[in-house]
């Protein structure tokens, strides 16, 4: 396969929307947020309080039982996969030679990108901090079993 | 005999070398991402299935490489910030260079604030 470079300042050959430019938009505009989601959610489970020793079930039950956290652990989700799916594509794209090879990698990172948001949500959304028939002392103080 | 390449803002120097950690970082963080879903799925299953797998975070082997995982976001994120302004900041291009050491301060200094609390934990 030979690499059709075009000639700069040649006009755009193709129609429809640019998707490669809205692509380095949305790396620019998703790192940024994820700046302070990321580096948040390291603040919080690894440098306050007891750190990485503190989380559990219990932990997470009571940070998802606020929906401040289900709505950040949430954008936090979605932005990082596209985010870094997209980065990978990036560097897909600049090594990969066959053609066929690189559609075969672009296009399971976006089945790995799609399934893995998709558990995610399903999880955050489904979630029950009390699930019935689990070790008592397992579960956040909150729920009923523990509540005597 | 040929002369070395006087280097570039993409070539041979900071700016080359910024954007190599830059991908390096990206794509162990998008791995680590990976399983870090995962591993957090598990809560949908059981306590004792989640607790099991996320104590293995608390080992000292996996509490070390923590560190780099954190290095590794915190060189990435900043890094970005420097790229964002590069791309938009009328004088970026003029203080890229600078603004790869700050970049590198930075991280380096939250990096040494984190490491001896993280390191309490895995270890206390």
């Amino acid at each position: 396969m030979s690499v059709v470079i075009e000639q700069p300042r040649s006009p755009r050959s193709r129609n429809g929307a640019n998707w490669e430019k809205y692509g380095w938009i949305f790396m620019r505009a998703s790192g940024v947020i994820l700046i302070f989601l990321v580096l948040g959610h390291l603040f919080v489970n690894l440098y306050l309080g007891e750190g990485i020793k503190a989380i559990d079930f219990a932990f997470v039950g009571g940070k998802w039982s606020d929906p401040f956290w289900k709505v950040w652990d949430l954008a936090m989700l979605w932005l990082a996969m596209i985010h870094g799916t997209n980065g990978m594509r990036t560097i897909v794209n600049d090594y990969a030679t066959k053609e066929t090879i690189r559609k075969a990698l672009v296009t399971s990172l976006w089945g790995v990108c799609a399934v893995l948001i998709t558990l995610g949500t399903l999880v955050v959304f489904t979630f029950d901090p009390c699930p019935a028939g689990a070790l008592p002392e397992l579960l956040p103080s909150f729920c009923p079993v523990n509540a005597s | 005999m040929p002369s070395l390449p006087a280097g570039t803002l993409y070539r041979g120097k900071v700016g080359m070398w910024s954007w190599v950690l830059h991908r390096i970082t990206g794509v162990a963080i998008f791995f680590f991402l990976l399983v870090h879903v995962l591993d957090t799925a598990l809560v949908r299953l059981s306590p004792e299935a989640y607790n099991a797998v996320i104590n293995t975070y608390k080992t000292p082997l996996i509490g070390v490489a923590e560190l780099g995982l954190v290095a590794a976001v915190l060189y990435h994120s900043m890094n970005g910030v420097r790229i964002v302004l590069i791309d938009f900041w009328r004088k970026g291009v003029k203080y890229q260079n600078i603004m790869f050491w700050i970049v590198v301060s930075i991280a380096f200094i939250v990096f040494a604030i984190f490491t001896p609390r993280h390191l309490s934990h895995v270890f206390g």
